[in-house]
Parts: structure tokens; sequence; C-alpha cells
């Protein structure tokens, strides 16, 4: 029905700019026509699409929760709380679709029949409705036409708006993601305090899973402390910058400073593909050849080694990260003018001293920069930790050890079938929200050291 | 005094040969990481593109396929009992063995091989009645073994293979009778619990829908909030606000992403779990930034005499962006956006919330057809505990990478034979 509904508006708007630019030429017979001939075709199009298009839209996304409120009002007297009646409502809808196979009451035959006359209803409205507005506009815009005034201009306004709607779409995705994690994370906290969550030191989900009923509250105080995870988080980004700032800032040193053209041409691009490969092959990598071979040193060095251990995640994580430290610190020390390295040179410094007192201090604060994205980077990545790590939360800081990341645990927690309204569930937007404020903190401020850095050379 | 200059400057010599050799040795480094992790996917994987079939004799016997008829028809040797034949022609390897130990001869292939059976008859509905050889799908631990991945020295009940499915196999290899042929259908079988019957076709399509979902959605959108951003929107706190967003959006980590996607797209749009179409547009929302920002860079370069021209000659604001500065745009707005989707095809984490990583054993047609995606395979087979699975799950990070370089190179090709140099 939809589809059909759709396909016709579509067609009836390419039909409309044949039928505009006709009646543009049979204008142009009689008077001079302020516009080209396709402008009246556009225009026509335009008015005929976008206001059907949008009417379609909005009833699409309002319709199901104004069928469900008239439903749900006969039940307002039966004292239901949220989640009974989300039930009772799946109930009416599979009932309708004839795929409920539970036993039928009265009632809910009642309300079937009560949803499958709304939605015909509805249908019929919406498609009454969309014609309505299809004849309207496109007499307003015949007219218009008829009158050959100026045409490009309404049209090009009209293009600038879908533009502005378009780029409007980042600022949405943004609204979207902060919106459905903190949707979640409230309701959670509702259940779960915000103070147990920050500071509590036990992480243990699938304690509080409870057969139908609510969990017991004590029990959910003590499962849902994120230090951990906070902890562990940081640990692995912490192993995976001792791996990544040395080996990556000197290549990036050596590839601005000393490389030949040669050299820089194809060692830089090669460095990069380590960043191009999709991490689910480093976790990969990392469980199945990194892992087993620290943990067989440290058992020939006669030490207790985790086979999933945060060495091997972070290790394998900090080869990854190698190329964003030193492609960005290349970058900022090629930047750096050539007048404070010739006055270097000029007092007798060698070229090592150069660098290491002056570009160094000089470009510092793009160094910084560039080490702080890898280490929100680092914060975010999932799959290594998934595959690699280990998924019991351990408070330790032991790199031998495995512990967990707040990206593995959201995974651990939603892999499968999911039931929202469940703390467990909601548990997980809890931890993406900390996450998505942790890595936005950090790329503020990397983005802002980063832009001062510039407008410094620039 | 002399002497302690000299020192000095051997010092500071030294200091400086060191800290070059610390830079050599840090890319050396970062390359053969590179190198070491090629070498083990390559030496691990490349095995998996090799499948071992055993070669043994099937009497195709009406009498124990049950089939009545004289000249049976179609249907007929459709609904044949092969259970029999099947089980005949793996027991006939070895006569000797008594009835209640066949199983260990059953385990040495895969448990499709009645289907098998079935298959060569209904493909040669002449062979019926005849004494004919048949390639048999070996089970993954003789495949291991053939391939030398499977150590034979450990004790026998720690092995998958005992020692008398080893004597059988040794006999066959000698016979030339196990075969090792390409594994063509390691690329066009659906996923399976068995290792040596799985194959990447149901996740490969699913990748490929995903990808052209995450195209549609994103290419668009992103190109048109380009032009709007670079082209016509006047200088003000809003728009400001809009690449701050734009900016930040690049660097959230992608399971953020897969959140929005479960919580929105799955619990308040309904949209179907597992499903390419959902994955795509999560994946769309990841790419959007990535588009947007290359987009810009690209229209960015377009000189200003371009549109200085354009006007000069009467065109409005909006002929000369559509007819000038965006076409010139495109070829680094396309390669911007190939790699995007390269980045996408990479990801994991935000596919696995949004369900991509049931097990799904049919080849998916459309995009809302349940499906994983090639990474979400690697996972799921790393998983796995048999070791059949290490080598394809290396198989299906070298397809992978293929598909990931092949991107790249159309990026780079877009980009240097289509972008025109101003200069």
């Amino acid at each position: 029905m939809n589809l059909i509904l759709v396909t016709f508006i579509i067609l009836l708007a390419f039909t409309s700019y044949y039928f505009g630019r006709k009646k543009a030429l049979v204008i142009q017979s009689s008077q001079r026509l302020t516009a080209l001939p396709k402008f009246y075709g556009y225009y026509l199009a335009a008015w005929c699409a976008a206001p059907a298009l949008i009417i379609f839209a909005l009833w699409s996304v309002f319709e199901p929760s104004i069928v469900k409120t008239f439903i749900l009002q006969d039940y307002t007297d039966q004292n239901l709380t949220k989640n009974e009646l989300q039930l009772i409502y799946t109930k009416v809808k599979a009932l309708a679709a004839g795929t409920y196979t539970g036993n039928i009451t009265n009632f809910l035959d009642e309300s079937a029949n009560k949803y499958i006359q709304l939605k015909g209803i509805a249908n019929s409205a919406k498609v009454a409705i969309i014609l309505a507005i299809l004849i309207f506009s496109l007499s307003f815009a015949y007219r218009s036409v008829q009158k050959n005034d100026r045409m490009r201009e309404p049209v090009e306004i009209f293009l600038k708006w879908v533009l502005f709607v378009a780029s409007l779409g980042a600022v949405l995705v943004t609204i979207g993601i902060v919106f459905s994690l903190l949707f979640e994370a409230i309701r959670f906290f509702q259940a779960v305090k915000i103070f147990d969550f920050i500071f509590g030191t036990h992480w243990y989900p699938a304690k509080t899973f409870v057969r139908d009923g609510q969990p017991d509250p004590e029990l959910m105080k003590d499962a849902f402390g994120a230090v951990p995870l906070f902890a562990g988080t940081f640990f692995i980004a912490f192993i995976a910058m001792c791996v990544a700032i040395p080996i990556g800032l000197l290549s990036g040193i050596y590839l601005s400073e000393y490389a030949g053209r040669g050299i820089r041409k194809y060692a830089k691009p090669i460095i990069e593909i380590l960043a191009g490969i999709p991490t689910v092959v480093y976790g990969f990598f990392a469980a199945l050849t990194v892992g087993p071979f620290v943990k067989e040193i440290g058992n020939a060095m006669g030490l207790e080694v985790s086979a999933e251990s945060a060495l091997a995640a972070g290790a394998v994580m900090g080869v990854m990260i190698i190329p964003f430290i030193s492609s960005l610190s290349d970058d900022v020390m090629t930047a750096v003018p050539q007048n404070l390295r010739d006055g270097s040179y000029a007092m007798g410094a060698t070229k090592s001293e150069t660098v290491k007192k002056v570009i160094f201090p000089a470009a510092l604060p793009g160094i910084v920069g560039s080490i702080l994205l890898a280490v929100s980077r680092a914060v975010g990545e999932t799959m290594i930790v998934v595959m690699a790590s280990g998924l019991a939360a351990n408070l330790t800081m032991n790199p031998l050890e495995s512990t967990s990341t707040i990206t593995a645990q959201i995974v651990v927690i939603l892999i499968g079938d999911q039931q929202f309204g469940d703390p467990k569930t909601q548990s997980a937007f809890a931890l993406g929200i900390s996450l998505f404020i942790v890595t936005l903190l950090l790329n503020v401020i990397a983005l802002s050291v980063v832009k001062k850095y510039r407008e410094k050379y620039e | 005094m002399n002497s302690f200059k000299k020192n000095l400057l051997k010092k500071r010599y030294n200091a400086e040969r060191r800290f070059q050799w610390y830079g050599k040795i840090a890319i050396g480094l970062a390359l053969s990481f590179l190198a070491v992790f090629m070498f083990q996917i390559f030496s691990k994987g490349y095995s998996a593109f090799q499948k071992t079939w055993i070669v043994t004799e099937v009497h195709y016997d009406k009498e124990l396929l049950l089939i009545d008829a004289e000249s049976p028809s179609k249907d007929d040797l459709e609904n044949a009992d092969y259970y029999d034949v099947a089980y005949k022609a793996m027991t006939s390897l070895d006569t000797g063995l008594p009835e209640e130990e066949d199983r260990q001869l059953i385990q040495m292939v895969s448990y499709k091989y009645e289907a098998e059976v079935k298959d060569l008859l209904l493909k040669n509905p002449d062979f019926l009645g005849k004494i004919v050889p048949i390639k048999l799908t070996a089970s993954d631990d003789v495949d291991q073994v053939h391939k030398g991945n499977y150590p034979r020295d450990i004790p026998e009940k720690n092995r998958r293979v005992n020692d008398y499915q080893l004597q059988i196999y040794d006999m066959l290899n000698e016979r030339g009778d196990i075969l090792s042929e390409f594994n063509i259908s390691f690329f066009t079988s659906p996923d399976s619990r068995e290792a040596e019957l799985a194959g990447i076709a149901s996740s490969f399509m699913g990748t490929v829908f995903s990808i052209l979902v995450c195209l549609a959605f994103s290419f668009p959108v992103a190109v048109l909030a380009a032009i709007y951003l670079e082209e016509f929107a006047p200088k003000n706190k809003f728009t400001d606000f809009i690449e701050v967003n734009i900016n930040n959006l690049a660097a959230v980590p992608s399971i953020v992403f897969g959140l929005l996607g479960l919580g929105v797209l799955l619990a308040v749009f309904n949209l179907p779990r597992s499903t390419p179409l959902v994955g795509g547009i999560t994946l769309s929302l990841m790419t959007l930034p990535t588009i947007i920002i290359a987009a810009r860079a690209s229209l960015k370069a377009v000189p200003p005499s371009i549109r200085e021209a354009a006007l000069a000659m009467g065109a409005s604001n909006m002929q000369t962006t559509m007819h000038h500065t965006v076409p010139l745009s495109m070829p680094g707005t396309l390669s911007g956006t190939i790699i995007g989707l390269a980045q996408a095809l990479g990801e994991t984490a935000p596919l696995i919330l949004i369900g991509m990583v049931a097990f799904v054993n049919t080849i998916p047609g459309t995009p809302v057809d349940p499906a994983a995606s090639l990474p979400v395979q690697i996972y799921i087979w790393s998983e796995s505990a048999e070791r059949g699975f290490v080598e394809k799950v290396s198989a299906c990070i070298m397809v992978l990478l293929a598909f990931l370089i092949l991107m790249n190179l159309a990026a780079q090709i877009v980009r240097h034979k289509f972008e025109k140099k101003w200069s």
C-alpha cells in the first residue's frame, strides 16, 4: 500500500515535469519566457512531490503511536505497568495479523478487531489526505506556471532548502545518538543509583538476571559498578600507547626529518596500511598468535599468564594505532617552518639536537593532539578487546591477567537477543553514554589543541 | 682542551647516529609488524583454498535405493532412499571392520555425504545399477590431517582422528584416493557448523548488500550537505555548530553507532533484525561524516576562477554550483566515498549489536533477509573451537583484505585518472 502510494507520487512528479515543460513551450508561442522551460517542469514536480511526501513521512511516523494510544485506552482502568501494556499491545497486533498462538480472551479479540478497524480508517484517511494535497498543491503550482512568473527562483530556493535539510543530517545523527543513549540510560539510572554505577567496584550484570520478575534491588546495587571497566579500558589503552607512542613518534620524526623522498613516498603509505586493516582481523591475530605467544614467554619466565591477557590485547591495539601517531606527527613536524631549522643549524646544532630542542617543542601541541586522538581511538576500540582480552571484569593492574573494557562489555551484554526494559540491557546504554562522553571530550580537546597549533604557524 | 672538544663532538655525533638509528628501528618495527601479520594470515589461510576429497566406489543398487519402477523417472530418483547406498559406499573401504565400528569410517566424511551420493545420481541418471567412483567431502579432521595442520604424534585420546582412521587415511592416500582440489564451495556455499562445508557466500552477499544500502543512504545526503556547507551556508553560529558536529561525529567510536542502530532503528522503527538493511543504514550514519569531509575538501579545491567565470556569464549561484563546481569536485568526492565505504566494510562491532551475528545458513537474496557480513563471519568462526575453522578464518581475512585493497585501488584510480590538476 505504502509502496504503491510513493510510486504513484513519484510517477506523478515525473509526468508533471514533462507537463510543465510542455506548458512553458506553449506559453513561449504567445509571450516571452522568464526562465528556461525546464524550470517550469521542475517547479511543478517539486510542488507535486515535496508536500505529499512530507505529509506521508509524518503520517507514517505518527500513525503507530496514535493507534497504540487508542487501543490501550480500553486498558487504562486496569492499573497495568508500562511493560504489561506493551505486552498486551504486541498480543493485539499479533492477533490482528493472525500470528497469535496464545489463548484468546474476549477482551483481546475486541481490541484486535478495533485495531484492524483503526488501521483501515487510518489507511483510507491517509490516501484521501494525500490525494487532496496532491490536487491542491498541483493546482496552485499550475496557476503560477500559467502566470509565467520567473520560475527559476522558487526552484533554486527549494533546492537550497533541500541542501540545508541534508546538512542537518549530521546533526540529526548526533541527536539520535544522544537521545537513544540517554533514553535507555536514564531508565537504567532509575533502577541503579548513578553513584553505584560510577563508583561501584563489582561488575557482574549476569547476576541480576531473574526469569519473569524484577530482580532483587540489593543484588542490583552490587552488580553494576563500572569502575573495573573504566580501569580496564584505560589500562589497555595505556598499554597500547606504550607501544604506539615510541614507535609512532620516532617513525614520524624519521619520516619528516631524515628520510629521503623515496623512503618517505613508500614507507608512509605502507605504515598507514596498519590503520586500514579491519579491527576484527587484529582481534583474531591477538587471540590466536600474540596471546599464546605472550603466555608461552611468561610461562618460560615462571610467571602466571592468562591466555587472554591485557598485555596481548593492548600490544596489538598499539600496533594498530602506530600510523595515527606517526602520520599525524609527521604532518605537524613537516609544518614547522624551515627557518626554525635553519636557525638551529646555523648555531652548529646537529640534526638530532635540532629535532629534540627546536622542532619537537615547536610541534608539541600538534603531537599532543595526535596522541589524544589516538587515545580516543584506543578507548573506543572494540573487537580486539572482545576477542583477545577476556570478558570478565577484573579490577587489576597486572597486564598478564585478563581485564575487560567498556566496549567489550557492551558487546557481551547485547550479543544475541536483547530484552528492552531489562536493567542488564539498559546498562549497555549507560556504558555507551559514558564512552561517548569520554571520547567526545578527548576529541574536543585534541581538535582545539591542533587548531591552536595550526593558527600559530599559518 | 682540544681533546675535550673532540670528545664532546664525538659524543654529539654518536648521539646523532643513535637517534637516527632509533628512527630506523621504529620504522623497521612498524613494517615488520605488518610483515609478520601478513605472513601469519597467509601461511595459515592459504590451505583453506584447497578442499580434500575422499574417493570411494558407490553401487547404485536399485534394491537398496528402494526403486521399483523399470525406468525410474526423475521423481523416483529424487525420492529414493540413499541411506544404505551411501553407507555402503563408505563401509566398503574396509570390509573387515565389525559392524558396530562403522561409525569410525562414516566420521571420515562430512555429514552431508548422503546428499552428495544422491546428487551424483541425479546428475547422471544412467549410473543407476552401476558401480561408479565418487568423490565425498572429507571431514574437517581428515582435511586437516591431509594438509599437515594436525599433529599425528599426540596421544590417541587427545586426537579427534583415531589410529584406525589414520590407518585408513594412509591406505587411501597411498592408493591416490585422497584428492585435493581448489575449494570452490568455500565461495559458493553459506555458513555451516561443519568447517569442511562452511563457505563465505552468505556473508559475502550480506557485505555487498550492506555496502550498497550504506552507499544509497550516505552518498546523496553527504554530497548535498557538503555542497550546502561549502557553497551556500552563511557564516554564522549555526553553521559553525554543524561543522563542529561533523568533525566530532567522525571520531565517535563505531560501537556507539551500533547502540544507535539498536535503540532507534530496531526498537523505535521496528526494522527487521539481523538484516543488511539495518546494517547498511547503521554503517551509513558512520560513513556520513567521512564523505562530507572528503566532499568539502574537493569542493574547496576547485579554484574560484571557475566559479567567477560562470557567474560572469550570468549563471545563478545554483547553476554555477551544479553545472561547474560539483562535477569538477566529483573525482575527489568519489574517491573519498570509496575510502569511507572501505572503512565501513571492515566494521564489526555495530553489526554485532544489530544482530547480524546470527547463524545464517542460507544465501540472502535481498537486503531484508537475515545475513552476516565478512568481518562478522571472521568473528563467528574465530570463536569456534574446531581446528578446521582457523584456516577458514584466515582465508576469509584474505578475501576481506583483497576486497579492501581493490576498493582502495579503485579510489586511487578515480583520483588520479579523473581529477583535474589546477596549477
